[in-house]
């Protein structure tokens, strides 16, 4: 008996084989879908990038020599320098791990908060409900973009605040999912199953529901996540996410402005890593939505 | 006489369709009640959150007027007029006060009242962002329809990118590459600005509006010059709206074209173009008026970062020229306008959907 067999049976015996051998078959039809294969390499390279960046990058991303500022893209420069002679390739690469960070952390913290705001919502109706519910709309009703600028503006400029930001303002979108997956089966057998075992409302939560709402908030998360860095390059253009010298691409962008009409490497490179690396996200999702909610798939 | 018994039972019917006339009157009364309930809560809430933003997120409202340096008498008497010694629900019980009779406090960066800064700035963006959607719904629905009718074409995949790109393309990025390329290089375009520096002031301000304004002042001259400068980044802002219009175009037209009655028309002998555009189209306009909606309000977001790299002086470079000069009653006065403004075109396409769909009714 080979692996994939293992991985593949009809009846697994155990629960770890279970979820490998599901994990193992989403992995094998996200390898049939072209748009999803191509998404995940790039966000594996953006993970190899940002992880390996000291053995990538060809220069320092902070020090330049001002002899060689402004030189357009040649061997030596990939990318051509920045008006303080910093090799642009070379920050592009170390702007990885910030732009991942970015990312990683707004997942990190808005995620849970919504998946929890609405698996309880959802759970236990009524006033709670309402209350939650009523509160979520009207962070939903709010533009994204503005309320993080507020936001920024209140908590001042820099790269923690752009994160905080960012997470406040993406929290409700999830919260959302996860109430609407907890509706469809609040009242199905196996929760009043486990309700008659005298099972209390935090473990019917924690064990029993959030675990269901996860591959739907995997997908919003994936999705999510271009829009989550575009706001980021967003508050960096404006000066008010990562500060410099940090190389984060949107601010990058931004210095590189002054310049777009004669030396225009400066400012479009950084906005190529951008559009790349969202682009992979959207692809990714699309695809894991594709496999993984197949009611949705033709949808979008 | 023989008339008598047809008209007999022909009466308890007429009263029957009073009552339920008058029934239908009153849960149209309830649910107009409780929609105008939702609004105002909404709005409520929108103001708790400027408020919450502007009051309790700084550390010391009082030092980020004052200054770090002013005396103590000075920082006494601010925080006196500012009231943050009451308590905090009286001072938001104030603030709505204040926002409902249009006081937005006074902008420390232009010395004037933020109510008549924003009513100055507002038309440019509207501007843009109506011309913004016009091209996004002129381009963004025959796409989505195209995509659909053609569903895994390459042609569809095309679309499908074009469609993704609109979610990962930073608007300000597209915007600076866009005056690098049709301004600087091609000059089919003018450059930043609403009009040249020699057309400024020379037509009346009677709307606000560039175009109609130097149209009513029959001055041809302005208006192509306004149209030079406007549609770059009018096309650039109709791109990001053509990319969601598109996509949700295209999935509405599936959901169609996968029903029984296309395949009845077809059985038929209709012709495709018929089916398309006469059977399946006919249902999805109710759907696209709140796609569209969705995306114009989205577009008055998408104008800040926009307005920014065109220095266009609409309500988007007014907010992030505040949010530099860390001047606090216009940041938030703004971000009250947009979100009004977003709200209320939400609130509206959703009304518009209510009343357009006979399910919904």
């Amino acid at each position: 008996m080979t692996t994939v067999d293992w991985l593949l049976a009809d009846s697994p015996s155990s629960r770890m084989q279970a979820r490998l051998g599901r994990w193992y078959r989403i992995f094998r039809a996200l390898l049939r879908n072209p748009l999803a294969v191509i998404g995940g390499i790039i966000v594996l390279a953006l993970i190899v990038i940002a992880a390996f960046a000291p053995m990538i990058a060809t220069h320092s991303p902070i020090a330049g020599s001002l002899s060689e500022r402004l030189m357009p893209p040649d061997a030596q420069h990939w990318m051509g320098t920045d008006e303080l002679g910093r090799d642009i390739w070379s920050r592009i690469v170390y702007g990885a791990r910030i732009t991942l960070a970015i990312v990683a952390l707004v997942a990190v913290l808005a995620a849970p908060v919504g998946l929890l705001i609405g698996a309880i919502s959802g759970y236990f109706g009524g006033w709670t409900d309402r209350i939650l519910m009523g509160i979520t709309d009207i962070f939903l009703s709010m533009p994204k973009l503005i309320l993080a600028l507020a936001f920024v503006a209140a908590l001042g400029p820099g790269i923690e605040n752009a994160i905080i930001a960012i997470a406040i303002t993406s929290w409700p979108a999830y919260a959302r999912i996860a109430r609407a997956e907890t509706l469809t089966f609040r009242n199905s057998e196996f929760i009043q199953a486990v309700q008659l075992q005298g099972a209390s409302a935090t473990r019917v939560i924690v064990r029993h529901i959030l675990p269901l709402c996860s591959s739907s908030m995997i997908i919003r998360v994936t999705l999510d996540m271009a829009g989550i860095i575009l706001t980021a390059a967003g508050l960096g253009f404006l000066g008010l996410g990562a500060q410099p010298p940090l190389p984060e691409w949107g601010a990058m962008i931004s210095r590189g402005r002054t310049f777009i009409l004669d030396q225009w490497w400066v400012a479009t490179m950084p906005g190529f890593a951008i559009v790349i690396v969202s682009l992979g996200f959207c692809f990714l999702g699309d695809g894991l939505r594709d496999v993984l909610d197949p009611k949705q798939g033709g949808k979008r | 006489m023989s008339l008598e018994p047809a008209i007999e039972p022909a009466a308890p019917a007429a009263v029957g369709g009073e009552r339920r006339d008058s029934r239908r009157a009153r849960r149209l009364a309830v649910s107009l009640g409780a929609f105008l309930v939702t609004v105002a809560l909404t709005f409520l809430g929108l103001l708790a959150i400027t408020f919450f933003i502007g009051r309790v997120v700084p550390i010391d409202p009082v030092l980020a007027v004052v200054g770090d340096r002013a005396p103590q008498a000075v920082y006494e008497r601010v925080r006196e007029e500012m009231g943050i010694d009451r308590p905090l629900i009286v001072q938001f019980a104030s603030y709505v006060g204040d926002v409902v009779q249009g006081d937005l406090g006074n902008s420390v960066s232009t010395q004037r009242p933020v109510v008549e800064d924003l009513a100055r700035v507002f038309p440019a963006t509207l501007e843009m962002a109506t011309i913004g959607i016009i091209i996004g719904v002129l381009l963004g629905v025959p796409m989505g329809v195209w995509a659909a009718s053609r569903q895994g074409s390459l042609l569809d995949q095309a679309i499908r990118v074009v469609g993704l790109l609109g979610y990962s393309v930073p608007a300000f990025w597209l915007g600076l590459v866009g005056l690098a390329v049709f301004y600087a290089r091609l000059q089919w375009v003018s450059g930043p600005g609403r009009i040249d520096v020699y057309y400024d002031g020379l037509v009346p301000p009677v709307t606000g509006l560039m175009l109609v304004d130097s149209l009513l002042a029959g001055d041809t001259q302005v208006f192509m010059n306004a149209v030079q400068h406007l549609i770059l980044p009018a096309s650039i802002l109709g791109f990001f709206s053509l990319a969601y219009i598109a996509r949700m175009t295209r999935s509405f037209m599936l959901d169609q074209l996968n029903q029984e009655y296309v395949t009845t028309a077809r059985v038929k002998g209709v012709s495709e173009r018929a089916v398309i555009w006469r059977h399946a189209f006919r249902p999805i306009l109710v759907p696209l008026i709140t796609v569209i909606g969705l995306s114009y309000a989205g577009l008055l977001e998408g104008s800040v970062m926009i307005e920014t790299v065109f220095s266009w002086p609409g309500i988007g470079n007014y907010l992030t020229n505040a949010l530099l000069n860390a001047d606090m009653n216009a940041v938030l006065g703004a971000t009250l306008v947009i979100g009004a403004v977003f709200i209320g075109i939400n609130k509206l396409s959703d009304v518009l959907y209510r009343v357009l769909d006979p399910r919904a009714r």
